[in-house]
């Protein structure tokens, strides 16, 4: 299935405060936002990659898309309907369409549930009526399609590597046969080949499947591979979001501009000869962002304007949107 | 530029489990020479870490090294801890992937740098400030001055990695070892730090091993490279060598999986090596690659293969190497 216009997910302008405590007593809480005003669609059988650097929001914008964290403001519909209105019931519908992918392969997996176990309690809590050996059938087939042996399906994940615990992983999160799946740096944890496998796994469960997938990394030269369209944040906002060859090729924000420099390439004469375009200093911290735009204290072309007003994002040719004051169109 | 800084022979590690010995490092052979970047790549287990810990004696209590590393000449395998100490932070130093867990948390930075100075060069209190301030400068720490009394927690990852290089910097190692010292960075942050040691290599002729997963940043810093899979060296070549022409089925597997930010690659599969990392402990008879290698001979099975010296000087220990000559 190759992708369409249908639109599964619609999130406008979707924001994620925490209050974090001052530790003093008469002093205000400060206010965390990890995510401000982030607004994006996900049609069917497309991969939205999400890169930033720590603490730029991509981990906590994947949960409030799946409702693991209530966001603060803004709306997510899912299929129209806006997910913040629905009850409880309703919700737990649209969680068997909505799954997700963690980094840490072993960390998510039960140490004392058998794998066969793990990958079959969704279709347990979702579809109680089924019979046990249907359920030991459905994930025996599962197995097979992430590539895992059915035989071991009574083996516990300790007995299994880090590729083939996130195969269990991604077994878990297909045996609803979900919408979406948003997997949130699924494959960092693991060693380059192996990386691949899980890499090309996915791709052809979207393939058969058309599957949706929210792809957040910050590992930029697979987010290329992955996905059909990317999402550039920083400090909770969103600096660009661009088709994947177009972000690459012409990248409008002058953050993009330096993330994608400062990705190193695996070829001896081109790193050695490429052009850096340096970013000074560190992030600023979340808990106090720079006036304006957020980026201005890092940007090598801010001017007395950035740090007055934010920039709105802006439709740019070929579908494309950044927010930067000194975009030339 | 031939002097050898360091010389590594047939180094091996062992380590004793409840399940028996595991021979994480195995027959290790290499030079580096001063103001060269070896990087050393391979998957988790494959020994790349071992190899240098048990160099600078920073074995766990459960390895034995056997074998000789020679630093500028001096052997260092079987030396007391003494007598290390008095090398390791002066001739040699090393930096972590953590730079976190490397620093003392209830030391204030500017203690824990004029430390190395009071210790190793006999410095005064006064003149170490003024040189640990002079280095934190040559690292990239804006305004120094005012952050050297902070503790380690005050300062970001990246500046905490800018502190290690600094300290491991004091006494002009002739060998700095960088065990993924930007893996826990972001991007943008470890392209500073790769600038920083490319630096290093040039002004100071430091000779530097980075150990990485990271083939990019491999291209961009050093000139030799070793591959390792399951604790033994696989492919041992030049930098350019090996990404123009791998030899090695794994290296050519490696650099054919790494999906690249310049090339458009989406409508293909990715080239995968089949399989899973091997098993230290359940390790085949005859090559440890060869249950993933699309080659795989009869012989590869029974006889593990002896690196053997390609046309060009480089090693390769791939029997389709034999074949070819």
């Amino acid at each position: 299935m190759s992708r369409s216009q249908e639109v599964l997910l619609d999130v406008k302008d979707l924001k994620v405060h925490f209050s974090i405590p001052s530790g003093k007593l008469f002093k205000k809480p400060g206010l965390l936002k990890a995510v401000d005003g982030v607004s994006f669609q996900v049609k069917a059988g497309e991969t939205l990659g999400v890169v930033g650097e720590s603490g730029c929001g991509k981990s906590t914008l994947g949960r409030a898309v799946l409702r693991l964290l209530k966001p603060t403001d803004g709306q997510v519909a899912w299929f129209g309907q806006e997910m913040g209105d629905m009850k409880a019931e309703e919700l737990r519908n649209v969680r068997s369409d909505l799954q997700v992918i963690f980094q840490d392969p072993l960390a998510s997996l039960d140490p004392r549930m058998t794998i066969g176990q793990i990958i079959g309690e969704p279709l347990i809590t979702h579809y109680p009526k089924l019979s046990k050996t249907e359920v030991k059938e459905k994930v025996k087939a599962m197995m097979a399609k992430v590539g895992l042996l059915p035989d071991q399906v009574n083996r516990y994940p300790h007995e299994f590597s880090g590729g083939q615990c996130q195969r269990i992983g991604i077994a878990r999160a297909m045996i609803l046969e979900p919408k979406l799946i948003v997997c949130d740096e699924a494959v960092s944890a693991l060693d380059v080949s192996i990386q691949a496998q899980i890499v090309n796994l996915l791709m052809g469960l979207q393939k058969e499947f058309g599957l949706s997938l929210i792809f957040i990394s910050h590992n930029l030269s697979i987010v290329r591979h992955i996905s059909h369209r990317i999402m550039v944040l920083y400090l909770g906002r969103m600096m660009e979001v661009a088709d994947r060859d177009a972000i690459y090729a012409k990248p409008l924000h002058p953050y993009t501009k330096a993330l994608i420099s400062a990705v190193p390439i695996p070829d001896p004469v081109i790193e050695r000869n490429k052009e850096h375009v340096a970013l000074k200093g560190d992030l600023p911290s979340p808990l106090n962002p720079p006036s304006g735009c957020v980026f201005r204290t890092r940007c090598p072309f801010a001017k007395d304007i950035c740090a007055a007003d934010v920039p709105a994002l802006k439709s740019y040719p070929g579908d494309r949107e950044a927010a930067c004051h000194f975009i030339e169109e | 530029m031939s002097d050898i800084i360091l010389e590594v022979k047939d180094l091996s590690v062992t380590f004793s489990t409840p399940e028996g010995p595991v021979n994480a490092v195995n027959n290790m052979n290499f030079t580096i020479k001063a103001g060269e970047a070896l990087g050393v790549v391979g998957e988790s287990g494959s020994g790349k870490s071992q190899t240098f810990l048990a160099i600078m004696g920073l074995l766990a209590s459960n390895g034995t090294t056997t074998g000789s590393a020679k630093l500028l000449g001096r052997e260092l395998i079987g030396l007391s801890a003494d007598e290390l100490n008095k090398i390791r932070g002066q001739s040699m130093s090393m930096i972590f992937q953590d730079p976190m867990t490397s620093l003392n948390p209830y030391l204030k930075v500017s203690k824990q740098l004029t430390e190395v100075l009071v210790l190793h060069k006999g410095m005064g209190e006064q003149a170490a400030r003024a040189e640990a301030l002079n280095m934190l400068d040559k690292v990239g720490i804006p305004e120094a001055e005012k952050r050297f009394d902070m503790y380690p927690h005050e300062f970001s990852g990246g500046m905490r990695q800018r502190v290690m290089i600094a300290m491991a910097l004091l006494c002009e190692p002739a060998l700095l070892i960088a065990d993924e010292p930007t893996t826990a960075l972001d991007v943008t942050i470890q392209a500073q730090i790769l600038d920083l040691m490319r630096k290093l290599k040039s002004e100071f002729n430091t000779a530097i091993v980075m150990i990485t997963h990271d083939l990019g940043v491999v291209a961009g810093l050093c000139d030799t490279l070793n591959v390792m899979y399951a604790g033994r060296i696989v492919e041992r070549s030049s930098v350019d060598e090996v990404f123009s022409a791998p030899r090695h089925p794994y290296s050519q597997g490696l650099l054919a999986s790494t999906p690249r930010l310049d090339e458009k690659t989406h409508d293909n599969e990715l080239v995968t090596i089949p399989g899973q990392p091997p098993n230290l402990q359940r390790l085949p008879q005859g090559c440890a690659f060869a249950p993933r290698c699309i080659h795989v001979q009869d012989r590869c099975l029974c006889d593990r293969p002896p690196l053997f010296e390609t046309p060009s000087g480089s090693h390769n220990a791939c029997y389709r190497e034999e074949d070819a000559a």
